[in-house]
């Protein structure tokens, strides 16, 4: 328990310190987090009013957060898969960061299902036992179950992990591989059950498509690693933390041949139904090429459908794979696209036309996007700590003391170029701050 | 530091724990009750499902509702829990060669069934279709405001919950704060509802709508004959629906809904399924009849024909 205790109270001061970017860094992301918070008094004070959600487009720009972030989370198990299954050591090094990022992750996508709750304060009827889980009825209470499971089952192995490292011990591999290996199924499971949300509503042709679940396997694939890969490249330069090219490389081939499956998937769906051409096409319609004059989403999913082909085409060839500025490129290209077709280009169409083939055109209030920001700040807010204190312990700057008591800190500033870090001379600060405690020899 | 801007420091601070204390005071207040709140308000929040209560707990939940009601339109308002009567399976019929679209029914429905008139919350949606398309839905116009009644070369489709049989909005809810009772009504428990609007994003009818605000509803207009799953007044955040006009049609002797009542024509008729000799048997065996979106499976209860 004292260990615990001793570790926990040793983040906690790790993470207070940091380079003026780090301070800058974190600052602004908690006053994103304020006005997020207020906006959510707002927004709890007036109902759901405040959005442009409406009966005939019940869900909108939260939920199609959700359904982003949800792919985002699952992104891990193509770090796991090849680290642990293969066994192939340079991703073995990095898959921790995965994991990590699927936690931040999960938050959000904890949140934003949350904002979009007409009654949070009625949040207890979702536990089962105290409240009435609906389950296996509704996968709702499918994904409410395997999103908690996958959250829970990540935060163990990262902080059992690095708990272990501060410590100075080998982490049980006997505790740690079922973990590791349950963890790629539960991975799938997320984005399975939350396609299946969709899927399973014959009300929605637009949905009801048995090629949903492949889809967003294929474009989590996509957008988890690209944010990955943007994250070890800001790692490998402004920390101490070294990544191998091997690793990225091998990321970035593997987002190509996601991104491959997920064009074909799209063209096959855009295949059927502008082929067959049923009532059942507008949907499709109102998405790609607008309706009877409505056309909110034209551009953007046009937007996404470059930026996914263009950056499809930089990670298949070896080339600019390999440059820095196109892999960074291509990566932004990525999140982008698949946050428009995953997000609002998945869940809109759903509902317009509507089931009586009204159309609303849907677009998303500032209250709305204000919120959405906040949440997304919490997510970086959370990504960042957990980063700042793993990064320091993977690299043997932060430990136990030597008394076995304290923590040392071997790297104050965490976010800084290496060129400054040697001009500053910061690295080698012996810190054992707490005190030696008598009845902790044990 | 000088002496002034350790000063404005602590000014600082201070003001920035007083916006931190009302933004916890916010966040708590309007999610939860606030500590100090009436009895009445704590017992709500823990109120067990419809269906778990036990006669004793329902009676009270009752009493509790009736007293809140009461109280904020000024008049005497009674909250029901009639249960279904045995034997009694609930149909609708609508003749679609005699509605005219005036849209009574909607209207009816509204001050019967306590919706809120701003903003507007309708049950029943009227369509306008074209005589030479037929029931084509993507034709359909929602908005539809001529002068006159019926349009030339257009007839009117009321749609409204179609008490599906097999219903894909119940199955989806993860609280189970909707199903079906055993008289073929789709109910939703609203102190159970968590506002999440799964079971709108599953009904192929349209006929889910949500209370994204505080909704108006006028005093000297509220009908104070209610029923809990039915047509009492409906919080922020939830679910509500065409209940068949519950509130009546379960009473002995019943009454017809008020859609049925209201309509000038005579277009919409109303009875129980289980009884061989009642005209809704008479309708679906005697009449062209059909029922919407039938490849979807739901098994609607509401039953479009055409008498002439």
């Amino acid at each position: 328990m004292k260990n615990i205790w001793n570790f926990f109270k040793g983040t906690l001061v790790l993470t207070a310190r940091g380079s003026t970017f780090y301070y800058c860094w974190v600052i602004g992301l908690l006053a994103l987090m304020v006005v997020g918070a207020l906006t959510y008094i707002v927004q709890l004070n007036d109902g759901l009013i405040v959005t442009n959600m409406r009966d005939q487009v019940s869900w909108g720009f939260y939920i199609s957060n959700f359904t982003f972030l949800v792919g985002v989370a699952a992104a891990a198990v193509l770090l796991v898969i090849p680290a642990y299954v293969y066994n192939w050591k340079p991703i073995k090094e990095i898959a921790l960061l995965g994991e990590l990022l699927a936690v931040s992750a999960i938050i959000m996508c904890l949140l934003f299902v949350t904002v979009d709750l007409g009654r949070p304060d009625r949040f207890w009827h979702l536990i089962p036992f105290v409240g009435i889980l609906n389950f296996p009825q509704s996968l709702l209470a499918w994904d409410v179950a395997v999103l908690n499971t996958y959250l829970v089952l990540n935060l163990t192995i990262a902080v059992y992990y690095l708990y272990n490292l501060y410590y100075r011990r080998e982490p049980n591999k006997k505790f740690m591989t079922p973990l590791l290996l349950f963890s790629i199924p539960a991975a799938i499971s997320i984005h399975t059950v939350t396609a299946f949300l969709y899927n399973g509503l014959g009300a929605r042709p637009f949905w009801n498509a048995s090629i949903l679940a492949p889809r967003f396997l294929a474009s989590a694939f996509c957008s988890g690693p690209a944010f990955m890969i943007l994250v070890f490249l800001l790692i490998r330069k402004y920390t101490r933390f070294q990544i191998k090219d091997e690793a990225i490389q091998k990321i970035a081939e593997l987002i190509a041949y996601a991104m491959f499956i997920n064009l074909f998937l799209l063209g096959s769906e855009i295949f059927k139904e502008y082929y067959t051409g049923t009532i059942h096409l507008a949907p499709m319609q109102y998405l790609l090429q607008g309706l009877h004059g409505h056309s909110a989403l034209v551009p953007w999913i046009w937007t996404a459908m470059i930026f996914n082909f263009t950056a499809f085409l930089i990670f298949l060839v070896p080339d600019t794979r390999r440059n820095n500025t196109t892999l960074v490129l291509g990566s932004v290209l990525i999140f982008i696209g698949v946050y428009i077709e995953k997000g609002m280009g998945l869940v809109i169409p759903g509902f317009v036309p509507d089931v009586l083939h009204e159309i609303y055109e849907y677009v998303p209030t500032g209250t709305e996007m204000a919120l959405a920001i906040g949440i997304w700040a919490t997510g970086l807010f959370v990504f960042t700590m957990l980063l700042r204190v793993a990064i320091p312990i993977m690299n043997g700057d932060f430990h136990v003391a030597d008394d076995g008591v304290g923590f040392h800190i071997g790297d104050n500033m965490f976010f800084l170029r290496r060129a400054d870090r040697d001009r500053l001379g910061t690295e080698s600060e012996e810190e054992p701050t707490a005190k030696p405690d008598k009845s902790d020899k044990t | 530091m000088s002496n002034k801007s350790k000063c404005d420091k602590h000014a600082f601070q201070k003001s920035r724990r007083k916006v931190l204390k009302g933004l916890a005071a916010g966040v708590g207040a309007l999610a939860l009750p606030s500590p100090n709140a009436s009895a009445s308000v704590w017992e709500a929040f823990f109120q067990k499902n419809f269906r778990e209560l036990d006669r004793n707990e329902l009676q009270q939940v009752l009493a509790r509702l009736e007293s809140e009601y009461s109280k904020e339109y000024g008049k005497e308002v009674t909250v029901k829990a009639t249960l279904p009567i045995e034997g009694v399976k609930y149909g609708y019929g609508l003749d679609l060669s005699r509605c005219i679209g005036c849209r009574r029914c909607v209207y009816g429905c509204v001050e019967e069934n306590n919706q809120s008139r701003e903003p507007q919350i309708h049950w029943i949606r009227v369509l306008q279709l074209d005589k030479e398309k037929g029931v084509a839905l993507e034709y359909a116009e929602h908005y539809y405001n001529p002068e006159e009644v019926p349009k030339e070369g257009h007839f009117y489709m009321p749609v409204q919950c179609q008490q599906c049989e097999n219903p894909p909005c119940t199955k989806v809810c993860p609280v189970q704060a909707t199903w079906q009772e055993n008289d073929g009504i789709v109910v939703v428990d609203y102190n159970w509802c968590i506002g999440c609007r799964y079971c709108m994003a599953a009904c192929p009818y349209g006929a889910r709508h949500f209370n994204w605000t505080k909704g108006q509803l006028p005093k000297e207009e509220m009908n104070p004959e209610t029923h809990y799953l039915g047509n009492r007044p409906r919080p922020t955040g939830v679910v509500e629906k065409c209940t068949f006009c519950i509130q009546r049609t379960r009473e002995q002797p019943g009454r017809y809904p008020a859609c049925e009542e209201i309509c000038p024509v005579g277009a919409r008729k109303f009875g129980n399924l289980l009884d061989p000799k009642g005209e809704i048997r008479y309708l679906i065996e005697n009449k062209r009849v059909f029922i919407l979106k039938e490849d979807l499976n739901t098994q609607p209860k509401f039953y479009y024909f055409y008498a002439t």
